[in-house]
């Protein structure tokens, strides 16, 4: 039987039953649809989480005080708590080979005033290497220097929420003072708005000298966070080990259990990852069973089909098909089903996907995978499903399929 | 040509052994027309099957065209029923959602035929049994009896089988059309020297034949020529 004559023998039957194998391809199309919708939509969140991440900086270390457990993820009790990290430790980082910049930062949350509005934000005390560390660029005015860290100037550099708060639409902060715990601040710069990274928002949060921060502000010696930027990624490794035991040494702590823990930014973006991941197989998971589903209505539907056409199968075997022939015939109806299916699961799903983000604000991302893997679990569900109904209509016995009522 | 050698066929349900025919030997030359006749049960359906390679005998030989077909596998009888035997069966059975001409190409898609080919063969084999032009783009489902069976015989014909075997052909027609179909059988016996075998309960059917095998209980009771033989209209060589 040439494969022409297959084609045009599964074409009769399947528009024989238009309803039944509209009705049948509908479940595929909802299994495959919902797997490329959830796929895109857990692709989309790794791909924010990973861009936002990397937009904090680039090969980035961040030593924090307290000790986190390796594999217990990032989420550590009372670190702020701890106030390890001192200003000394600045200068035993900036040793180390391989370190492009240090930034130092004392971060508290404080009433901030300013013409009669109030807001309460994050205050990070930092030195200039911040700008190039975190990767954040100004608007407007400028970046605080290291003359103003030396004389602990109280100048302020403003995120643009906190401007925006502060001040309203349209007027300019720059040069007006603003009262940060009752002391009062020059505001020399605004930041551009960069968006919410997560665990931390740039745009609300405003930026004072380190000095000024820690003698003034805080009252306090010690550091909440020093992040180091690391000249290649290939550095990091050994700039992270590098780090841990120097400070261990100044610290006078052992390495294996330090007062502090350094994370790089792939120790984050990895945890993150392995949570979207996660994410991602679950929706997969819970799509993928209505896709079985769906293949065992091909199954049916194949059964259904063979024992309605058993005289058929008996009609075409007396006059000469073979075994091969009938299984063929029925197993090319069933993976015809389940790749029209297929093919408009994708377009659904990627209707959806669409429509996911447009509405909803989540971010997709159809993938060439996602669609070539629902290419191949379809024809695979066509495959298994349809083998078991086309062999038995292959091994039907000729003169009962005949005599059959 | 066929041949049976003592002929037998035991089927077993559990522990009861029932012999279906016992010991069977005939042989039908080519250009015959034979009846083989015999009440429910006698064992005709068994023979039939046999000699249109659906089953095989448990014992015994059977050779069809000096070939021995009795210990074949299912595929290799698929191969000779496409190309050696076209059945014509009590309830037609075409493709209901199938034209005409597509129900007669199929045994040719099976054996692997052109497309084109497959038309003009069909064509052929229609006009051969007398069935209307006008119909030929018809859906099975709308011919009547006796024109759904004959297009049977004429998907029978397509392959140029040895044989044309006929399982109660007029069982589901009445005696008018179930006529018009014995005498299509009878012109393409007389004009194109065809073998029939005509499978029936009724002696009135197997009247039409040249020559009856009686059968009754899987025995063989009676072989021999029609004596009063009904031919519906004279289908001589000389006349058309």
């Amino acid at each position: 039987m040439k494969i022409q004559d297959i084609f045009q023998e599964t074409y009769s039957s399947l528009s024989a039953n238009k309803a039944r194998s509209g009705l049948t391809i509908l479940g595929i199309v909802i299994g495959i649809g919902s797997v490329i919708a959830m796929i895109s939509i857990g692709q989309g969140a790794s791909g924010q989480i990973t861009s936002s991440i990397e937009g904090l900086g680039s090969n980035l270390l961040t030593v924090m005080p307290g000790f986190i457990q390796p594999g217990r993820g990032i989420v550590s009790s009372g670190r702020g708590s701890a106030q390890t990290l001192m200003n000394e430790d600045i200068e035993v980082l900036r040793q180390i080979a391989g370190t492009a910049y240090v930034s130092p930062e004392l971060q508290r949350r404080f009433q901030i005033v300013a013409s009669g509005n109030n807001t309460n934000s994050t205050v990070i005390g930092v030195e200039p290497d911040y700008a190039e560390v975190r990767n954040i660029a100004l608007a407007d005015g400028s970046f605080i220097t290291e003359a103003q860290i030396r004389s602990m100037g109280r100048v302020v550099v403003l995120g643009p929420t906190v401007a925006l708060d502060l001040f309203g639409e349209g007027n300019d902060p720059i040069g007006k003072t603003i009262r940060i715990n009752r002391v009062n601040f020059k505001v020399i710069g605004v930041l551009q708005a960069k968006g919410s990274a997560g665990f931390f928002n740039p745009d609300d949060t405003v930026f004072v000298p380190l000095t000024t921060m820690q003698k003034i502000l805080a009252g306090a010696e010690f550091l909440s966070t020093i992040a180091i930027s690391v000249e290649s990624k290939d550095l990091m490794p050994q700039v992270q080990e590098e780090a841990t035991f120097a400070l261990a040494e100044k610290h006078h702590v052992d390495p294996q259990s330090p007062d502090f823990s350094i994370i790089s930014q792939a120790d984050i973006l990895g945890t993150l990852t392995q949570v979207t991941d996660t994410f991602t197989i679950f929706l997969a998971a819970v799509a993928g069973i209505s896709l079985i589903v769906g293949g065992i209505g091909i199954m049916n539907m194949m059964l259904t089909t063979v024992t309605e056409r058993t005289r058929e199968i008996g009609l075409r075997k007396s006059i000469g098909a073979k075994k091969k022939d009938i299984s063929m015939q029925f197993l090319t109806e069933a993976v015809m089903l389940t790749f029209l299916g297929g093919v408009m699961g994708v377009i659904l799903g990627w209707i959806l996907a669409v429509l996911v983000s447009q509405f909803a604000g989540i971010a997709t991302q159809v993938s060439l995978q996602s669609v070539i893997l629902a290419f191949g679990v379809s024809a695979a569900i066509g495959i298994i499903f349809g083998y078991y109904p086309a062999r038995r209509a292959a091994s039907l016995n000729p003169i009962e399929a005949l005599r059959y009522e | 040509m066929i041949e049976c050698k003592n002929i037998s066929k035991v089927y077993k349900s559990g522990e009861i052994e029932t012999h279906a025919l016992k010991n069977a030997s005939f042989k039908i030359n080519d250009g015959e027309f034979v009846a083989i006749m015999g009440p429910s049960g006698s064992g005709k359906s068994t023979l039939m099957h046999i000699i249109g390679c659906l089953d095989t005998p448990t014992s015994g030989q059977y050779l069809l065209d000096d070939k021995d077909v009795s210990q074949l596998t299912d595929d290799e009888l698929a191969d000779i029923r496409m190309q050696k035997i076209g059945f014509v069966f009590q309830s037609f059975n075409l493709l209901p959602r199938a034209t005409v001409l597509r129900n007669v190409t199929l045994p040719l898609v099976y054996a692997g035929v052109s497309r084109e080919e497959r038309e003009n063969k069909a064509k052929e084999a229609l006009r051969g049994s007398a069935f209307p032009e006008d119909f030929w783009n018809h859906y099975s489902n709308q011919l009547s009896g006796g024109m759904m069976q004959r297009v049977a015989i004429a998907r029978a014909l397509v392959n140029n089988p040895t044989l044309v075997l006929a399982d109660e052909p007029t069982g589901n027609l009445d005696t008018k059309t179930g006529e018009m179909v014995l005498d299509t059988f009878q012109r393409l016996h007389q004009e194109q020297g065809r073998t029939i075998v005509l499978i029936t309960h009724e002696p009135y059917v197997a009247e039409h034949a040249e020559r009856v095998i009686n059968i009754r209980d899987g025995n063989i009771v009676e072989d021999g020529k029609v004596k009063n033989r009904r031919i519906i209209n004279n289908h001589n060589h000389n006349e058309k």
